[in-house]
């Protein structure tokens, strides 16, 4: 009965996925293609562009001082977020699946930590102002405990900020898909391990963490493309102290220097994608996703 | 396989594990309380600052950005929606808000289309996959400068329901499309074999048994649509032309305005968040409830 129609299976495929592909040559595709392209013209330096193929603009970008500090400082923000929105995540994700005994509860919880990645990030990013600030809650706090009896600067407005920001909005890109991974852990494995004597720390060692390693690929995919291509939580959380490669390549946007900034993005899609690539090669993301 | 264990299986090694590793107080271990405080302070630091921020807006004139709080009125939205120097805030809803809905009906649309092309093989799947993902971890700027670059040389005018559409959804539907992977790896062909076998033709048996076994996942599908449409900002930066969105419109505030204004206009932004949510969430839980009445649940 499942043999019917083997020929126009592959069409009716491809029936089925056009509209997707319609909508991301046009809006995926030939924009990075535009972008590559016109990273090998010549800006006129007034906003147009002088015909050709040069590769000074990536020359130009190569051996700008500037260029390394910028990727040292995203890549630094990227390694920070990455670290702390998996730590907690995982452990997030950890006690909901193994320790809320009552899978209602669970998944209530579980929807109280996903509500916000619903709602806009720039609002939950400014609402730090209040607490972090140089009369916010935290130091106001900090000196009526007599703890500091200076306000602390270093909250509001420094690179702190930046990582806290982002932890803030992207620890539940770690979560969603680290719960899903470890709820599929069959508990048996884990009654198994225990009977056989492993302790807390192995089974979550050699049990939960390999079979936990697409969800954390899938969140690190999402962190860290987040992170690389962020520019508005750096230029406002580090209050103009911190700059970032596509904060960098928007400066240039707003200068009319088209063709340094399409250089610079380009570098920075290519980095991205290679990353991405690195994960992806740790796991089969499709065959976990449809299976 | 083992269809004979699980019952004797759960119960059993419950009480020798209670016996092996014992120090648990309750029957809980102590793991239990360290990441139960850990999500609390995680769920604190989540809410905490919106909450902060909701609560400020509600400041009379003589409000400022941190507490304490002075005085307690609505002035602030009404500042919101009166003044000239925060923009045209009302304009920027009425766009958001329509532009959300049109990219969450196309995203529902093609997200379930393309969640049953990827049931089956086809040629050049795994490249229309990689493509998708692509254009999920693609800086978002990135394409901005691109679509702005295109519709350049080709003359077009960008504009918040042309080229910001486009844009949103390039980043609304690999969501969905994921999703809907999520969603279909439930789904029993079964159902769908039975309703051939009984001789439904092939839109009987998507509309009247897949849609509506997909129901829930539909709708979580057009939540991420809606949400993720409404509040998207990098993509939508060049790409909207000369009328701005509400995220644009947040982010030139932040850079311009100092007063509780920014904070009304978060409380504002956030409780249509939640609405759409309540609402989804509300259906999605209206339709498992109705099932679970069934002999069908899980």
């Amino acid at each position: 009965m499942k043999s019917k129609a083997k020929g126009g299976r592959g069409s009716a495929g491809w029936l089925l996925i056009l509209p997707l592909v319609l909508i991301l040559v046009p809006f995926f595709i030939v924009p990075i293609i535009g972008v590559v392209a016109a990273s090998f013209v010549q800006s006129d330096g007034f906003g147009g562009i002088i015909p050709g193929f040069t590769f000074e603009n990536y020359k130009g970008v190569f051996t700008s001082g500037l260029t390394y500090q910028l990727y040292w400082a995203t890549l630094k923000f990227s390694v920070f977020a990455w670290l702390f929105s998996l730590l907690i995540g995982f452990w997030i994700a950890y006690f909901l699946v193994f320790h809320v005994r009552n899978p209602l509860l669970a998944l209530g919880l579980f929807l109280i930590c996903t509500v916000p990645f619903w709602t806009s990030n720039i609002i939950r990013m400014i609402s730090w102002i209040p607490l972090l600030g140089k009369e916010g809650l935290i130091n106001s706090a900090l000196i009526k405990t007599h703890v500091i009896d200076q306000p602390l600067n270093v909250l509001l407005f420094s690179s702190l900020a930046v990582v806290i920001a982002y932890v803030h909005q992207l620890t539940i890109f770690m979560i969603v898909p680290i719960f899903n991974s470890m709820a599929r852990i069959d508990k048996r494995t884990i009654e198994a391990a225990r009977d056989a004597g492993a302790s807390r720390f192995e089974i979550v060692r050699f049990i939960v963490l390999p079979l936990c390693k697409t969800g954390i690929a899938l969140g690190s995919i999402f962190v860290v493309s987040i992170v690389m291509g962020d520019f508005f939580v750096v230029k406002v959380m580090s209050g103009g102290g911190s700059a970032s490669v596509v904060g960098a390549f928007y400066e240039d946007i707003g200068v009319l220097q088209y063709p340094t900034a399409a250089a610079s993005a380009t570098i920075l899609t290519v980095i991205v994608l290679l990353l991405v690539v690195a994960i992806l090669r740790t796991v089969d993301i499709r065959k976990e996703l449809t299976r | 396989m083992t269809d004979h264990l699980p019952t004797t299986a759960g119960a059993e090694p419950a009480i020798r594990r209670r016996r092996a590793l014992a120090p648990s107080r309750g029957g809980r271990p102590w793991t239990f309380y360290v990441l139960a405080t850990l999500f609390t302070l995680y769920v604190v630091a989540l809410y905490g600052p919106m909450v902060c921020i909701y609560i400020l807006s509600f400041q009379d004139v003589r409000g400022g950005l941190v507490f304490p709080m002075r005085g307690t009125s609505l002035h602030w939205f009404v500042d919101l929606f009166t003044q000239v120097r925060t923009g045209d805030v009302k304009g920027a809803f009425s766009r958001s808000i329509r532009l959300a809905v049109v990219v969450t009906i196309i995203t529902v649309v093609i997200s379930f289309m393309s969640g049953l092309a990827f049931r089956k093989r086809f040629a050049g799947d795994s490249v229309v996959f990689y493509l998708m993902i692509g254009s999920l971890v693609a800086p978002g700027l990135v394409l901005g400068i691109g679509v702005g670059l295109i519709c350049n040389v080709l003359g077009i005018e960008t504009s918040w329901y042309t080229t910001a559409l486009g844009a949103q959804l390039s980043w609304t539907l690999p969501f969905g499309v994921l999703v809907m992977f999520a969603v279909m790896s439930r789904l029993n062909s079964a159902w769908e074999e039975a309703a051939r076998d009984l001789g439904a033709s092939a839109w009987q048996t998507t509309f009247l048994v897949i849609v509506p076994i997909l129901a829930p996942g539909l709708v979580a599908v057009a939540l991420f649509g809606f949400t993720l449409s409404y509040d998207e900002f990098t993509r939508t930066l060049l790409t909207a032309g000369s009328l701005n969105t509400l995220p644009l419109e947040i982010w030139s505030m932040t850079l311009n305005v100092t007063s509780p204004s920014l904070y009304a206009l978060g409380t504002v932004t956030t409780l249509i968040s939640f609405v759409i949510i309540g609402v989804c969430l509300g259906t999605i839980a209206r339709i498992q409830k109705r099932r679970a009445a069934g002999p069908a649940a899980h």
